[in-house]
């Protein structure tokens, strides 16, 4: 399978994903430009986290109207497979692949920290691998991560199983000591109702490498390279 | 010329003694225009010209065996790594400007930084900062953490660095003028450097990056004056930030020095254009001819002395070898960044800058710079007072606590000890991803060299109140808690920055201080073989108490790179499991308590001598550390600074919720054994499998070794008496400063 990842300008978490595809998921990928027009027959697309444009309007508020999104969007709409993460994830919800939008975390702080993950579906590419309960520690590092969608929109992504990954404790308790930024529903990941736009905030990109001693991160790497050979 | 002429009064008003002016127009051969005087306002400010400190920076050593480019040579020092890598790290203050307007002076002190790490051709993997505030209960010092930290925070974040590390400390003192000083590490491959030069007549030179505007004009002088009642008017002195135009310089920076095209290249700090013009060209023996109405600015009708002095944030000044220029254009091109040619390079030393054809400014390069024309002075000292009268103190005298439980609690909730994370998690300490300290906490910072079997380990250090009780001292403590923090985290200390915050050089007592501190570190860095890489000094640090202004406690900060060959060694300070054996090694039974923060802030005696401090003890210990971390024998290391024992153990007990169970076997005041911060003592934690093993490398060493206990699952024993379970203590621990500052 071949990644594209994108760099807008801003954009720093761009590097760090190349690097865990590249060397240690030993995968083909390619670095994007956000002033192409060239997909460059990548099968898989990720925007990476940073803060592109500067998002000093909204985050992701701009990056949507750069030339590679607009090719982006016509992947995604053709059933291209796409990830957001972090400010991805806001790219994402801005250029309305992804249903909801990301607010400013409720204690107004920017935050960086591990939190844990549950696995709420199978059913996508990138938990298919992954069972259904299962707990990932994973970091955070944003000030606009609060998920929320208005109430039909919430009930369609859960009706829908489209809620990929909820905050939880370290035993998989959803509370609200354990939600890093006062999310609805405690949603930390969904995906698009035909399960091929993928967005979450916490980054799996900053565990996949043993060296920093967690690679909860990684199984969600392995989930899609897996799901495709199959 | 048809501008304005000057006088010694006009020189007055801009900082400028009458000596200097009298130099000035020496140099020159005439009187100075306006423009020309505020040239050397700049330059030759303390902040640019180091002229009472060089003398004894001179004193400090630079020579290491790893040392590619030495203290003033570059922007920042370069030390091999190894593997072919060069690691380019530097310090610097932003206290000035983060006393008065805490958000931007923060934020651009952390733009600055990484700039002069990034012109030289490395790319930044690591930041850290060291930050000092008043009593985090006044207002004021609350509005000052916010600001500074959210500042910090939201440059670094954007420009995306990870905040590795760093420390927080609080003291009266800093009531008024908190500290903020900020260092940024690169990685560079050796051989791919730009130098700060200028030369080859004809070569064009650009201005590159944000257009600039009126902003942080006379910063310089402000940081070079003391901060008073009135130093809110100088708010115009004070830059702003961009960090999103930052990044892309980055980018565009390291792709241009890529491309071959560039002659060498300086970032834009302090004195803004006059600074970079003058460093480059006296370094390089050149001239330059400059057009400033071709500067790129955001603001109209800007003064050719404006041009010349505005500190406009991310710029860049770069001299291009002629014929390449469209290489470098269309590199800022792909970055949307401004790129413009103001000017070339000169045959002879002159710098002349025009205005709209008209020569507004003529000096020579060298007269501007440190080690050229800029002045130095020798500064009186004298002992102050208070030294003398702190080792009057007999501690014999103090009584024991009534309960050491409440003491403890006490510590571990005080904001010195309690944990940072309302600040730290703040800051993204992840991207990069190369934190080995995420999963598992160090006493310094490790961080991956990602394909290659190194880490490097980095920390900053610097207990003022130490330095405050004895500068020599207390400096060299501040070396050897950095190297002792590097050695328990699995490296090998390698070199040094330091950052030095001092109060007026021109009160013999503030000035006694630096001198002690320069006599310190030289001494310890001799010791610990790690040379001075090259830093920065912030004097005129005081603060207004009642009717008395006094300087701040003396703040020598170390920020020490340690290197560790193989990124196994690493090593954590947090016990791993229930039954393991907990060590103390080091000088035991010294009865020491002198300048602990139990005596100074429990017990309430503010004057005494540094804690005790052997440096060749110290010495020993490292080299005992490391023989038992590269033989696998120890599970964790942590070392005993603040708060003393009992900290460090439950510090080491909130890693993995466990606790222990020690008791006092050695003869001396209780007190002293559990919150004493006598220097060189290390906790480590043995399994039981591993003891044959750690006995017999104990055994061929002199250091002495004391067995505390057992760690636990998570209650907390002392001496028999059960203190509670390990949750309260983190309860404590975690929540004193977020629930002060909520």
């Amino acid at each position: 399978m071949k990644f594209g990842v994108i760099t807008f300008p801003g954009s720093n978490c761009d590097q760090d994903m190349i690097y865990v595809l590249k060397h240690i998921m030993q995968s083909d990928v390619v670095n994007l430009w956000h002033k192409d027009h060239d997909l460059q027959g990548c099968e898989f697309i990720i925007l990476p986290g940073g803060f592109s444009y500067g998002d000093y309007l909204r985050s992701g508020a701009i990056a949507r109207f750069s030339p590679i999104m607009q090719e982006v969007i016509r992947f995604a709409e053709k059933g291209g497979y796409v990830l957001g993460i972090c400010n991805g994830f806001q790219i994402l919800t801005e250029s309305q692949l992804l249903p909801g939008s990301l607010l400013h975390n409720h204690h107004q702080q920017f935050l960086c920290k591990n939190v844990y993950l549950r696995v709420e579906t199978t059913q996508s590419l990138i938990t298919a691998g992954l069972t259904k309960g299962d707990v990932l520690k994973i970091p955070i590092a944003h000030g606009e991560g609060r998920y929320y969608a208005d109430e039909i929109t919430l009930k369609m992504i859960e009706e829908n199983d489209q809620v990929l990954f909820r905050y939880c404790d370290g035993s998989g308790q959803v509370t609200n000591e354990a939600n890093p930024n006062g999310a609805i529903n405690h949603i930390a990941g969904v995906c698009n109702a035909q399960r091929n736009v993928f967005g979450m905030m916490p980054h799996p990109e900053r565990c996949a490498d043993t060296n920093l001693h967690n690679s909860d991160g990684r199984k969600l790497f392995e989930s899609i390279l897996k799901t495709v050979l199959v | 010329m048809t501008q304005t002429s000057t006088t010694v009064e006009t020189a007055q008003k801009l900082g400028i003694l009458p000596q200097e002016y009298e130099a000035i127009t020496h140099i020159l051969g005439r009187t100075p225009n306006f423009t020309e005087l505020c040239a050397y306002s700049g330059m030759w400010s303390e902040h640019c010209s180091y002229k009472n400190s060089i003398k004894w920076l001179k004193t400090l050593p630079k020579d290491g065996p790893h040392m590619l480019a030495k203290a003033g040579e570059e922007n920042a020092g370069l030390v091999d790594i190894g593997d072919g890598l060069a690691c380019c790290f530097k310090i610097e203050s932003h206290n000035h400007p983060s006393a008065i307007e805490p958000y931007q002076g923060a934020a651009t002190g952390v733009g600055g930084i990484n700039r002069d790490i990034f012109t030289m051709g490395a790319r930044p993997i690591a930041q850290l900062n060291s930050l000092r505030f008043g009593n985090i209960e006044t207002d004021r010092t609350q509005w000052i953490i916010r600001g500074v930290v959210k500042g910090i925070g939201n440059y670094g974040n954007s420009f995306g660095i990870p905040t590795v590390g760093g420390e927080v400390f609080f003291d009266d003192s800093f009531e008024q003028n908190p500290l903020v000083n900020a260092m940024s590490v690169g990685i560079v491959k050796i051989g791919k450097t730009i130098s700060a030069t200028s030369h080859g007549v004809g070569n064009p030179v650009y201005i590159v990056g944000s257009a600039t505007g009126k902003d942080g004009i006379g910063g310089a002088a402000f940081a070079s004056g003391d901060l008073t009642e009135d130093s809110k008017k100088d708010l115009p002195a004070v830059q702003v930030g961009d960090p999103f135009q930052e990044k892309l310089l980055l980018e565009a920076t390291l792709e241009v020095i890529e491309s071959n095209a560039v002659v060498g290249m300086q970032d834009m700090g302090a004195a803004g254009i006059i600074c970079s013009t003058a460093e480059m060209s006296a370094k390089g023996m050149h001239g330059m001819k400059i057009d400033l109405d071709k500067v790129p600015t955001r603001q109209a009708d800007m003064q050719p002395y404006e041009l010349l002095l505005s500190e406009s944030q991310e710029r860049m000044l770069v001299v291009v070898k002629k014929g390449e220029e469209k290489i470098i254009e269309n590199i800022f091109e792909k970055w949307d960044l401004p790129c413009a040619q103001i000017g070339e390079v000169t045959e002879g030393g002159q710098l002349k800058f025009y205005y709209l054809g008209e020569l507004v400014a003529d000096l020579p390069a060298e007269s501007l710079v440190l080690g050229g024309g800029a002045p130095q002075y020798e500064r009186e000292y004298t002992e102050p007072a208070y030294f003398a009268e702190s080792k009057k103190l007999n501690s014999q005298s103090i009584s024991q606590p009534k309960s050491y439980k409440d003491v403890a609690q006490y510590l571990i909730s005080h904001p010195n000890i309690a944990s940072k994370q309302w600040v730290y998690n703040q800051y993204d300490s992840m991207v990069g991803t190369v934190n080995m300290n995420t999963n598992r906490p160090c006493d310094a910072s490790i961080v991956n060299i990602k394909e290659s079997n190194k880490a490097i380990a980095l920390t900053v250090d610097c207990n003022s109140r130490y330095v405050q009780a004895d500068p020599e001292t207390g400096t060299a403590i501040a070396v050897a808690e950095a190297a002792r923090n590097i050695v328990c985290s699995g490296g090998e200390p390698s070199a040094i920055t330091n950052c030095l915050n001092f109060g007026n050089p021109y009160n013999p007592e503030a000035y006694w201080q630096f001198v002690g501190a320069i006599k310190g570190m030289t001494k310890a860095c001799k010791h610990f073989q790690t040379p001075v890489t090259g830093g920065n000094v912030s004097f005129y640090n005081q603060s207004k108490i009642g009717d008395k202004t006094i300087p701040v406690f003396p703040t020598p900060t170390i920020g020490m790179l340690g290197i560790l060959d193989q990124k196994t060694w690493q090593t954590g300070i947090g016990f791993n499991q229930a039954g393991d054996y907990i060590f103390l090694l080091g000088k035991n039974g010294t009865g020491d308590i002198h300048s602990s923060e139990y005596l100074y802030s429990f017990v309430g005696i503010k004057n005494s001598p540094a804690p005790y401090f052997n440096i060749d003890e110290e010495t020993s210990l490292h080299e005992l550390l490391k023989s038992l971390i590269r033989n696998s024998a120890i599970e964790s290391a942590h070392d005993i600074s603040d708060g003393g024992l009992i900290t460090t153990l439950l510090e080491s007990s909130f890693v993995k919720r466990t606790g222990f169970d020690i008791t006092q076997t050695i003869q001396e005041r209780k007190d002293a054994f559990l919150f004493g911060e006598a220097q060189g003592r290390v906790v480590v934690s043995v399994q039981k499998s591993h003891l044959d093993l750690f006995n017999s490398i104990i055994a061929q060493h002199t250091v002495g070794v004391l067995e505390l206990g057992k760690v636990t699952n998570g209650e907390i024993n002392v001496d028999g008496e059960k203190w509670g379970q390990v949750d309260d203590f983190i309860n404590l621990y975690e929540n004193s400063i977020a629930s002060r500052l909520r």
